[in-house]
Parts: structure tokens; C-alpha cells; sequence
């Protein structure tokens, strides 16, 4: 299974809600399916995208947030999983591409490449919806799930470690984040 | 535990004045009356994290859903967040109204907190960061008020240092 296949599949349903990307390979992609103004991509700070979808999801709570995290990205920040779980935003979904390495500096190998799970560490941590997908319709079923579900959900997706050529593209990080940032204000005041 | 709950009610206070939503922290001596009024504040959502880092992230969210926030950490937990202030919040123009208890200057009697509080000032410096000290209850109010409007009108992180006059009595 490829990311791009996943993020495909998904583009369309991604139309009704606040979404945060990670850097590199995850925010090229999506972006090369089309940007849209309900899309930001946190394009460094590696490991915070996860705690950016809290924030957002607890001032939103009538949108789904959905993050698009990396297994690399989370490994960085671990202990986000526990503070999800102790709030459990009925509104998020954290979807985990995990192609078990850091691609974007080289293909080395992440911990989840040496058995680390990470769906076993989310439900662990008490997030009961945690999910290991390994194909393109069971990760479809397990976000239709979670895009229905009135609880936290976890998908972690195992993706194959390819991405695109590149990684920088036209769109400047301010620009993303303005014109985010007046798209979401504008869902809280409608 | 010689914290100050009349100061603390001060700065609490202040802050719902600025119209604080959401406060992230983690738990240090000098802080636990300021967790406390925003955990039984119904107002308040009081996000209690595992590392300083996340609250970057959660008010970050925060600001771009226009909410405002604050962050309440010790001086350490900033020095352990500072890839966060630095690669986000500074290089997406996110303003942080971040309140930092200031341990290890002097008058400090824990051993571990002292090089944190040697370096602290000179971090925030090297890293631009306004910051201002409140030490005197009666211009706690105005300083948290003005450092939100720099905040905001800046788009970037400013801090307030706590400092032991105003959070310790003994």
C-alpha cells in the first residue's frame, strides 16, 4: 500500500474537515492532489502535529481534525498519545502513516521498523479505537469508521517507504497558515 | 507549601481578563495553585501535558482557530521546548503568551534548578523573545495584559518570568 493511494482514496471526505499534515513527503502529496484552504502542513517541528490537532480539535469541536502523522514524526512525541488519550477529542482522527523509516533524510530505519507498534501503545495508552491497516479498503473502512464515530480514533496505516521527488513546492508556509488559519475562524463563527 | 495563593489568584485573574481559554501545563511546585484554578474554573479548558513541547502545538491550534491561550511551564520546560518555539511558533509567526516560573535564581535551595536559572534570561534573549518579570503583584495584571497585546500584534512567543517574589512566601 502507498500513502498516495490513502491519501486518495480519502481526498474527497478530507473536504469537511480541519486537517494538519507533517512535513515532507505527507504535505507533497496531499498538496499534489490539490490544496485546499482547510489544509495546513506543518512543515517542520517534527512530532507536534499531533498535539496542534488537539488544540485545534478542542476549539472546533463541531469539525473533524484529522492528522496526518508519521511514524517517524510520533516517535518524537510519544507522550502527545497519552495527553490524546486523556482528552479524547470526540472530533479527531489521527490517521499514522507508518513506512517505517525517516524517508525524507534518507530511508533510516524508525523503531517501529524493529517491532514497536504503534497502535498497541495508542490503546495502551487508553485510546480504545486504535487501528493497524495494511491495505487501501481496510484503511478506507477504518476512516469511514472513525469519520462516523463519535470518539478519538487512531489508523495506523502501513504504507510502503516511497514519496515524491520532491518536497518543496509553490505554496509558502504563510501563506498556508493565513489562509488556514481564516478558513478555521471562519468555521467557528458560522 | 509556601506558594503564593493570593499572587496566584492575581495572575489567574489576569489572565481570564485576557480573555485565556485554554492553559496547557505541567505540574511544578510554583505553579500548583494556578493548575488548580484552571482545573475548577467550567471556563477554562486546562490541557495538563507530558512534555512542555506539546503546549506549542495545542497553542498553536488554538490561535489558528483564533482562541486565545496560555502556557504555563517551568523555566526547564522551556529550555525543553525550544525546537518547538523556534520551528514553529517562530517560523509561523504563532504568537505564545508563555508563563515561566523562574527557579534557580537566587534564594533558590534545590541544587538541580540553578543552571537552568543561570541560563534561562540569556536563552529567551538569544532566541528574541520579549520578556518581562513579574515580581510585584500590583503590575501583574497590566504586564500580563500588555505582553498578550505584543503577542498578538507581533504574532510571536512572549515571556513572563515568575519570579520568586511574587510566587514564594517565606
Amino acid at each position: 500500500m502507498r500513502r498516495l493511494e490513502c491519501l486518495r482514496a480519502i481526498y474527497k471526505d478530507l473536504d469537511s474537515c480541519v486537517v494538519v499534515t507533517i512535513m515532507g513527503a505527507v504535505a507533497a502529496e496531499l498538496q499534489s492532489l490539490g490544496h485546499r484552504p482547510n489544509f495546513f502542513y506543518l512543515q517542520h517541528a517534527m512530532g507536534l502535529a499531533s498535539s496542534t490537532g488537539l488544540g485545534l480539535a478542542l476549539c472546533v469541536p463541531d469539525r473533524k481534525v484529522v492528522v496526518l502523522d508519521g511514524d517517524g514524526s510520533l516517535l518524537m512525541n510519544l507522550g502527545s498519545l497519552s495527553t490524546l488519550a486523556r482528552y479524547r477529542p470526540a472530533n479527531m482522527i489521527e490517521i499514522v502513516f507508518d513506512n517505517e523509516s525517516l524517508l525524507s533524510v534518507g530511508g533510516f530505519p524508525t523503531a517501529t521498523a524493529t517491532g514497536t507498534n504503534l497502535a498497541e501503545i495508542s490503546r495502551a495508552c487508553g485510546i480504545s479505537q486504535s487501528s493497524t491497516v495494511k491495505t487501501v479498503s481496510e484503511f478506507t473502512a477504518a476512516f469511514s469508521g472513525a469519520m462516523q464515530g463519535k470518539e478519538l480514533s487512531i489508523i495506523v496505516a502501513k504504507v510502503e517507504a516511497v514519496g515524491p521527488s520532491r518536497y518543496v513546492t509553490d505554496l509558502t508556509l504563510l501563506e498556508n497558515r493565513f489562509q488556514f488559519s481564516r478558513h478555521v475562524r471562519g468555521l467557528r463563527n458560522t | 507549601m509556601p506558594v503564593s495563593v493570593a499572587n496566584s489568584k492575581v495572575i489567574y485573574q489576569a489572565l481570564k481578563a485576557c480573555d485565556v481559554r485554554i492553559v496547557s501545563a505541567l505540574p511544578e511546585t510554583w505553579l500548583v495553585h494556578l493548575i488548580r484554578m484552571a482545573e475548577e474554573d467550567p471556563d477554562m479548558k486546562l490541557v495538563r501535558l507530558a512534555k512542555e513541547e506539546e503546549g506549542v502545538g495545542i497553542s498553536a491550534g488554538a490561535h489558528l482557530a483564533g482562541v486565545k491561550s496560555a502556557m504555563l511551564m517551568q523555566n526547564h520546560g522551556f529550555l525543553g521546548s525550544i525546537n518547538a518555539i523556534v520551528s514553529f511558533a517562530q517560523l509561523y509567526k504563532i504568537p505564545l503568551l508563555m508563563l515561566i516560573s523562574h527557579r534557580g535564581t537566587h534564594g533558590e535551595r534545590d541544587p538541580w534548578q540553578t543552571e537552568g536559572g543561570r541560563v534561562t534570561e540569556s536563552v529567551l534573549r538569544a532566541l528574541n523573545i520579549p520578556v518581562e518579570r513579574l515580581d510585584d503583584p500590583s503590575t501583574v495584571g497590566r504586564k500580563i495584559q500588555w505582553a498578550q497585546h505584543l503577542a498578538e500584534s507581533s504574532l510571536h512567543p512572549v515571556a513572563l518570568l515568575l519570579m520568586r517574589e511574587l510566587m514564594w512566601e517565606e
